[in-house]
């Protein structure tokens, strides 16, 4: 009944005081009035009503750019906005769907593909979307100069990361051919049976070159081009409005090749970086769900409101690492019966409480595709066995050290726990713990001036390569200081492969390796907790957290809470 | 503790040993005043006294986790429940007492004494010295407390003693401000003239007789000031300053019982209870210091 | 009294400079840098990134440029929000810290000053000890308890006002009571201090004894030194109120500057931590100026004081 405050960018001249200020003060003179007469409108209620998504999105987006965004979250919305050659199916998530690509067939051995383009695909200012958009936005995601961070995501293109290193600047070694408008040929440096999974990352929707190129050059970072009114994507949603730390809305593509199937009338992105200020908002129907939910909350609405609740797997692994050039850590006994004392089923059972899965290796099970071998597991007497052959009987002279964590409330209580089963298990009672700042302690980790470090890792796409290729000598998220010879050369083997059977054995072998050395102590695989509101329909679980939001819709189903 | 033990020397320093036994005299006959000083006094007692307590096996080690026993409201075993992890809340709160009442007493003693002096000093002298001087001031109110923070944590890894630096560094600017406000509005009465004439020295009008007529303010503002450091203590141990998990402050079990006030409230309102408890008597005790000190009325 | 405020504003400038400096200086000496991130980004990339983020310069170069940006008014790109320079950002921020400051403002002042005159009036009666028992509840009840136990109660519960959001006109009032009563907390016990001060002194007696009314004594010249240190907390508490808190903003979910101070420096987001800064800087040097005016206001005999101090 009031007018809702649309201050979307209104104040971009600067520092000018919004008229609606003095309309704020009148209220308060005649709140007691406003209180009784109107009360509050409920959000979710009307959203559901006009069609309008209200999901929180974690914290408040970097970036417009798909080729410029890192987190989660930032390519939620970039999914909404751009569609790659191939994108999400609506349930399944080791299936492409067809995007802009209606369909694309590999040569023999997986390692040049080409997609045949449909006809009907436009930008969202109604321009056609030809193989040539596709080969620009590689070359800008590729070019040294806009340090795209997820550039090495484009690297199994031939000649990719030669050209992201400068070591060439001639864009025509790279394997992207135009072989006409409607048909791109991409050629890999290997054999790729699971590519197309590998297609649905960010870095390769494309981007609209005379728009970027009418604000900036093509490798600007931070141009105009990602304000609402200049914005062209060419999802089934275009930006409408972006107020920092309030909302990012999109509304429907019109010039959407699949428009008939997009069911909402708007999707209202809201940065809500706390856990329990987006509980509190779902319960007071200002949300259809949240981005995550507190540890704490999760019994509770396990056993009064479980249908609000919805946990999933998670191609996520959590664990800790071990600074393999420091002593004590540089013995892999050590590594081993530390990592036997930890009771992972007690943690996720009592502690993180979600539903996560104890892990048994470091890649999560992908069905069908994968199975880490069991390893790790919670054997206490073995772990003092391990422990006494190191020359630590009963934890006797064992070095004090560090938990280094960051500072957020699970990982605390996670450190908590391990440090107390280390000493009850192994008799190790000098463990301290300590939290530091996000970024201080992502530097800390990358000097390797840490003795254990808690870390988690989030697949970039549904193949267990994207949880292996890390732990290879020198790559920049290994950050143990560990290196095996063996375990590269596997590596290198599996991606060579043309078999995805050999493949398989070959990653296997080399996780073998990995859980025998146990740089790193795997704890649990993740899991997605949050709550959904009943009105939301054609959700699924994804192992990804990527929600195709074309498909999804919203009709009544009566209130959240009963 | 400190008001109780500086105020007096202020006081002293004025009209010479026999008004601190005035003062306390009249203190003793301010009743709230006096339940106050006895129940702060039996808090910081159990609080230190949970030390032997916990070695004894008394009670609970504060840090001890009991995965059986998670969440459980308070009982015969647990007097005060356990949280999360199945620590008892109780013995958390004596050791975060420990630390609490320690951070929070010397850092605002550290803060206060910083503040009285740097204002005096300010508002006395007056002209470009004051100016000078409370630029600064307003320079360091502006600077990046979270950035200042982190590079402490950086160049000096956690220490205690940093803590009380990072705390003294923000908490003394307001102490600064109000006592030299005060002091400008003193140095222009009567008595200071009459002092002056007498050939007293500047320094010893400012500590002699501009100071122990600022204590008013000061008191209340030191009280004031207590609770801000123990808050201040838990966000700063976020950055990696102070208190390290598993330990406990009562900053940090306040925290954590506000994000779980609605599932187990009991991990908010004990800790809360003591927090309060030992900043109403703070407060009233001032309050009666105050009183008891204030060289106005003391001469009637 | 002209030379006074020229003389201030120059200071005031001075000290501006200064500030920006010493943040310059810090935030580059923080560890960690805008590009730093749970993955880490391949060294050539960062190369790169460093190289577009003007990160490569020589460290004067740097702070040479930071400070034309500042002169010119900040229209330098915040990292952290691709696509927004500086000046926007806080632009979009500033509104909304203002009416939540502000109010909360006037709710502390409505509050605290008429409980602490009251106060003292009636000191050491039932009357006094329930005011500053309710004020002392008010600063050992911190924001992030009483915030989530308002937007429990009139959000959820009576549902008068949203628990979260900034959509509704309304929705400024349940977070500037919460600074409100917090800071109200701190005048009233400030207040009070003050006004026993002052009613000891001679000149009260004096008026007393003329037969002057009681609330006349109380209000015309009790209250004008007795305000003295309340005026000296008020300039650094109306800076916080207004750049926003933190603790609050996130708990009601608030676009405001409070966030920005955080954000920026979490993602060492350079030109949005020297944005931020100069604006509380500005605000402090401003407000604590009129405070030593106000204070020159309330206490006739300071006049000639602040005019000489040049």
């Amino acid at each position: 009944m009031l007018p809702r405050c649309s201050a979307l960018r209104t104040n971009q001249q600067g520092w000018f005081i919004e008229r609606t200020l003095l309309i704020r003060f009148a209220t308060l003179a005649l709140f007691t009035v406003f209180v009784s007469s109107c009360g509050r409108t409920n959000l979710v209620e009307e959203a559901t009503e006009g069609k309008v998504l209200l999901l929180a999105n974690g914290a408040e987006p970097r970036s417009c750019d798909p080729h410029l965004v890192q987190s989660v979250g930032d390519s939620n919305i970039m999914r909404a906005l751009f569609e790659g050659l191939v994108t999400f199916h609506i349930s399944e998530d080791d299936t492409a769907a067809p995007g802009v690509a209606e369909r694309w067939e590999p040569n023999e051995d997986f390692s040049v593909w080409t997609f045949y383009l449909r006809e009907d695909a436009k930008w969202s200012n109604g321009e056609p979307i030809t193989a040539h958009d596709f080969a620009y936005s590689y070359e800008r995601v590729l070019t040294p100069e806009l340090a795209s961070p997820y550039a090495s995501m484009l690297f199994p293109l031939q000649g990719a990361e030669e050209f992201n290193k400068g070591e060439t600047d001639d864009f025509s070694t790279v394997g992207v051919k135009v072989i006409d408008d409607r048909t791109l040929e991409l050629s890999l440096i290997g054999p790729m049976d699971y590519f197309p999974e590998v297609l649905k990352h960010t870095t390769w929707l494309p981007v609209p070159k005379e728009t970027i190129e009418k604000f900036g050059k093509m490798t600007d970072r931070y141009t105009d081009w990602q304000r609402p009114g200049n914005h062209v994507g060419n999802g089934p949603f275009v930006l409408k409005s972006w107020r920092i730390n309030h909302s990012l809305t999109v509304e429907p593509n019109s010039h959407y090749w699949d428009r008939e199937t997009v069911k909402l009338n708007e999707i209202r992105f809201i940065p809500i970086p706390n856990e329990y200020t987006e509980e509190r908002a779902f319960r007071d129907s200002r949300l259809h769900y949240t981005y995550t939910m507190p540890n704490n909350m999760i019994a509770w609405y396990r056993e009064n409101q479980p249908h609000l609740l919805r946990t999933e797997p998670y191609a996520g692994s959590y664990f800790y690492r071990f600074n393999v050039n420091e002593p004590p850590m540089n013995d892999p006994k050590v590594r081993k019966a530390l990592t036997l004392a930890i009771d992972r089923e007690a943690i996720v059972k009592n502690v993180t409480q979600g539903g996560q899965e104890p892990s048994f290796g470091f890649t999560p099970p992908f069905k069908g595709v994968y199975e880490p071998p069991k390893m790790v597991e919670f054997n206490p007497g073995k772990a003092r066995e391990l422990l006494a052959e190191a020359g630590y009987p009963n934890g006797e002279g064992f070095p004090g050290f560090q938990i280094l964590i960051n500072t957020q409330e699970a990982h605390r209580t996670v450190a908590e726990t391990i440090q107390a089963m280390w000493k009850e298990h192994l008799g190790i009672d000098n463990v301290t713990i300590n939290n530091q700042e996000w970024k201080v302690f992502q530097q800390t980790l990358h000097d390797l001036n840490y003795e254990v470090a808690r870390s988690g890792w989030i697949g970039d796409y549904v193949h267990p390569m994207t949880f292996l290729t890390m732990w290879q000598t020198d790559d920049t998220n290994n950050e143990t200081g560990w290196s095996n010879a063996e375990y590269d050369r596997l590596i290198r083997e599996a991606f060579e492969a043309a078999d995805p059977a050999v493949r398989q054995e070959k990653m296997f072998a080399a996780e073998k390796i990995l859980l025998d050395e146990l740089p790193i102590a795997p704890i649990y695989w993740y899991t997605r907790v949050y709550l959904l509101h009943p009105d939301v329909k054609n959700w699924n679980p994804k192992v990804l957290d990527n929600r195709p939001f074309k498909h999804v819709d919203l009709i009544d189903s009566g209130p959240a809470y009963q | 503790m400190e008001a109780i033990e500086t105020a007096p020397e202020f006081a002293a320093a004025e009209k010479g040993s026999s008004l601190g036994k005035d003062a306390w005299f009249r203190l003793k006959k301010n009743r709230l005043a006096m339940i106050c000083l006895w129940v702060f006094v039996a808090i910081t007692v159990l609080c230190v006294g949970g030390l032997p307590a916990e070695k004894l096996g008394l009670i609970a080690d504060p840090n001890a986790i009991n995965l059986e026993d998670r969440s459980v409201g308070p009982s015969a075993e647990y007097w005060m429940g356990t949280d999360h992890i199945g620590r008892d809340i109780f013995s958390r709160i004596l050791a975060g007492g420990r630390i609490s009442l320690m951070v929070g007493f010397l850092a605002t003693l550290v803060s206060m004494t910083i503040g009285v002096v740097y204002g005096s000093v300010a508002g006395f002298f007056g002209g470009r010295l004051d100016s000078v001087m409370m630029r600064i001031v307003d320079i360091l109110y502006a600077l990046p407390f979270m950035i200042f923070v982190i590079i402490l944590t950086t160049f000096f890894g956690n220490k205690l003693w940093l803590l009380f630096i990072a705390i003294g560094a923000v908490e003394w600017l307001t102490m600064a401000r109000i006592v030299r406000g005060q002091v400008m509005s003193l140095k222009k009465m009567e008595f200071v003239e009459a002092a002056r004439s007498l050939g007293l020295g500047n320094w010893k009008l400012i500590f002699r007789h501009l100071i122990p007529n600022t204590l008013g303010p000061v008191i209340i503002y030191t009280t004031l000031t207590v609770p801000a450091v123990m808050l201040l203590e838990s966000v700063l141990s976020f950055l990696g300053l102070g208190v390290m998990p598993p330990d406990s402050s009562w900053g940090t079990l306040i925290k954590e019982g506000a994000d779980r006030m609605l599932t187990t409230p009991w991990l908010l309102i004990f800790p809360a209870l003591f927090f309060s408890a030992t900043l109403f008597c703070l407060n009233f005790l001032g309050d009666g210091l105050r009183d008891a000190l204030d060289p106005k009325t003391s001469k009637d | 009294m002209l030379k006074f405020i020229v003389s201030r504003f120059f200071q005031g400038l001075l000290a501006l400079f200064c500030v920006l400096t010493l943040t310059f200086f810090l935030s580059r000496f923080a560890p960690g840098s805008p590009y730093t991130d749970e993955k880490q980004i391949p060294l050539h990339i960062r190369e790169q990134m460093k190289e577009q983020m003007g990160l490569g310069d020589s460290i004067v170069v740097q702070w040479a440029k930071s400070m034309v940006d500042a002169a010119t008014g900040f229209q330098g790109p915040s990292w952290g929000n691709s696509g927004f320079s500086v000046r926007e950002v806080i632009g979009q921020a500033f509104p909304v810290s203002i009416s939540v400051g502000l109010s909360g403002l006037f709710i502390a002042l409505g509050i605290g000053v008429p409980a602490g005159v009251l106060a003292a009036a009636k000191r050491n009666t039932k009357i006094d000890y329930s005011l500053m028992s309710i004020a002392l509840l008010g600063i050992c009840l911190p924001t992030f308890v009483i915030g989530p136990i308002f937007a429990a109660i009139f959000g959820f519960q009576l549902q008068w006002f949203s628990a979260v959001g900034w959509n509704q006109p309304t929705d400024f009032l349940l977070p500037s009571l919460v600074l409100g009563l917090y800071y109200g907390a701190y005048i009233a016990r400030l207040t009070r201090s003050g006004m026993l001060d002052t009613l000891s002194a001679d000149f009260i007696r004096t008026a007393r004894a003329k037969g002057l009314p009681e609330w006349r004594v109380m209000i015309i010249h009790a209250l004008r030194g007795g305000l003295l240190p309340v005026v000296n907390y008020l300039g650094p508490a109306f800076s916080a109120l207004i750049t926003g808190s933190f603790v609050v903003e996130s708990i009601f979910g608030l676009p405001g500057l409070g966030t920005h101070f955080i954000n920026a420096a979490k993602n060492r987001d350079y030109n949005l931590i020297q944005g931020t800064v100069c604006v509380f800087a500005i605000l402090i040097l401003t407000l604590n100026f009129v405070a030593d005016l106000l204070q020159a206001v309330l206490n006739p005999r300071l006049r000639n004081v602040s005019e000489t101090a040049d």
